[in-house]
């Protein structure tokens, strides 16, 4: 089976304190450290894993600029056999709509079995994936926790609902499914992996090549447009204690006992 | 503003989610002299019952019976809105499990623009909509602008719009119904699994130690589980933690795990993302310990304590302790 991953590179917010920049208009993106979206490395290691069960490649794709072919490589060291860069001056300010779009049109150039997406990024849209089945008119799965191939034409697929329960779905192929963290254990890159991909060529592909009109991408075509950013207002927000350690300890102690938290 | 909104009722065994008349508060905030039709799709007698109800809020609901709608499949019940929805609708739908399957795709078939967690909504500027949503867990709040000329599909962040009270409408019900046709679908639903429950019931505990990604690894859980014992509490968890398989699911708080409602809650490391708020109710006396004083939870908790959780639980465990002698 072959298997598209669609990857995006965000900013970790393990490894960096993220702030405003001065003017609001966007998040301070000086040395900042990326990496793959959380979602989509488990994205990536259920692609691999189903490759691996079924035979086939996994291709990872993403849209951006340059700085975006060390995610491909980077999946690419986990096993990834091919990566595609989508990159044009043109996508910058595109809506969501306007990346599936252009996905859309790299899936009918390069047809794959199965599409993976993970199930949200650090804006918490979920959106890429449904708009993408929609756009390619595949069936389409949100939030997939659990995938059993079987067969050669549809998958068993579980989703996660309330309650931590599970909706189990057959679903045919080819389809698109977005997939929620602990699907699986993402394996980790090893140097090995890293140095065999270093000088791979990983192929770019502007807007025109893929048969995408710039006119249906960008911010002059994108219906939602984010136009600031702001620290939301606390509300009543929390009485943060001061002090040192051991009087914060005491004065919580207090508190959580008089709420009756304490036997 | 002329669009026509309409709000579709997530619903089970004839009874509207919580999140109906929370739709029908963000439908005023929409256009203030709105008043949005219902659209609730299913079959039997229970979606009767069900259309009854919503007549006293929506003035007008309209129905879609259909065998193959008894179980909410996303794909036939987009099949089915595509078939009766007016051009340049604005449709509203929860930021749910069910949304985020149905809402993008929705979008994309009616040609419309469309909006995720939703948290607020300031009002329409001429052909856009004014929304707040949030990014990065819920630590920056962002503007977003929506040209709704040719529609739109906003999804609303389920608890963020209060519901307003208002007399009862005695709207009329008009099935749809037979403006749809056949509907198959290339996604079949089987059945649900239910959650296991494990060796504590967390739903019923009156305190909780709850903790997150800040507890790093899977040997610095046990600093938790002796917090949680000298409290006389129960360990719980945010999503990572189950994640990494370090505690089962059945501890998990969220909307894709329990709901709990204890009277005190200590969040340990725990950034306070919307779906693991969502599954504390009852309003208990909330405790946050997390390094990050930008962390989100700080906005909801009663008492806030800015530092490591690694370090802070062994202390505060002694002392408690030390006060039971």
């Amino acid at each position: 089976m072959d298997i598209l991953v669609c990857v995006k590179r965000v900013p970790d917010t393990s490894e960096n304190e993220i702030e405003l920049n001065g003017a609001g208009s966007d998040i301070a993106r000086d040395d900042l450290v990326y990496s793959v979206n959380e979602w989509d490395n488990y994205a990536t290691e259920e692609a691999l894993q189903i490759a691996e069960h079924t035979g086939g490649n996994v291709t990872v794709v993403t849209v951006g600029g340059e700085d975006n072919e060390e995610i491909l490589r980077r999946e690419m060291a986990l096993g990834a056999k091919n990566g595609a860069l989508i990159s044009d001056e043109a996508i910058e300010g595109s809506d969501n709509a306007g990346i599936a779009g252009l996905l859309k049109a790299f899936v009918q150039k390069n047809p794959h079995d199965l599409i993976l997406t993970g199930a949200q990024a650090e804006d918490g849209a979920a959106q890429v994936g449904g708009m993408l089945a929609a756009m390619l008119d595949y069936p389409f799965a949100s939030l997939v926790s659990g995938i059993e191939v079987m067969d050669g034409k549809k998958l068993l697929v579980s989703r996660e609902v309330e309650g931590g329960n599970k909706e189990v779905n057959e679903i045919d192929l080819p389809c698109v499914l977005s997939i929620q963290t602990g699907i699986n254990e993402p394996r980790y890159v090893g140097m090995r992996g890293i140095r065999q991909v270093a000088s791979l060529e990983i192929p770019t592909f502007s807007a025109s090549d893929l048969g995408v009109d710039k006119a249906s991408i960008g911010r002059s075509a994108a219906k939602v447009q984010r136009t600031d950013y702001f620290v939301p207002a606390l509300g009543k927000g929390a009485e943060i204690l001061a002090g040192s350690r051991d009087e914060i300890i005491d004065t919580m102690i207090d508190l959580v006992k008089a709420k009756g938290g304490l036997r | 503003m002329t669009a026509r909104i309409f709000a579709y009722i997530v619903h089970k065994g004839g009874v509207a989610d919580d999140t109906a008349p929370e739709m029908l508060a963000a439908a005023k905030l929409i256009d203030p002299a709105a008043s949005p039709t219902a659209i609730v799709t299913g079959a039997g007698p229970t979606l009767d019952a069900l259309c009854d109800t919503l007549r006293n809020s929506f003035s007008e609901v309209w129905k879609i019976s259909n065998e193959v709608l008894a179980y909410p499949n996303a794909e036939l019940v987009r099949k089915a809105l595509v078939a009766i929805l007016p051009p340049s609708s604005i449709v509203l739908l929860p930021h749910s499990h069910f949304g985020v399957d149905l809402g993008p795709g929705l979008s994309v078939k009616l040609n419309s623009a469309s909006v995720p967690d939703v948290v607020a909504i300031e009002g329409v500027e001429g052909a856009y909509l004014k929304v707040v949503r949030q990014e990065f867990g819920g630590q920056f709040s962002t503007h977003v602008r929506c040209d709704i000329s040719s529609g739109a599909v906003i999804q609303l962040r389920p608890g963020a719009f209060k519901p307003t009270s208002s007399a009862s409408v005695q709207g009329k019900v008009i099935d749809k119904s037979s403006a749809v046709d056949a509907l198959s679908a290339r996604r079949r639903y089987i059945k649900t699994v239910v959650a296991e429950t494990g060796d504590v019931d967390i739903s019923k505990e009156a305190v909780l130690v709850s903790i997150g990604r800040g507890i790093q690894e899977q040997d610095n859980v046990a600093i938790a589980q002796e917090l949680a014992e000298a409290m006389g509490a129960a360990l719980s968890c945010s999503r990572p933690v189950v994640d990494a398989k370090w505690l089962p699911k059945s501890r998990q708080v969220g909307s894709s795990g329990q709901t709990v409602k204890p009277k005190v809650y200590i969040a340990c490391g725990i950034s306070g993302s919307f779906q693991h708020l969502a599954g504390i109710k009852g309003s208990p006396f909330i405790v946050a310990i997390n390094k990050n004083p930008k962390a989100p939870i700080f906005q909801i908790a009663d008492v806030g304590i800015v530092d490591d959780v690694l370090e802070f639980l062994p202390e505060l465990t002694n002392k408690i302790r030390a006060v039971a002698k």
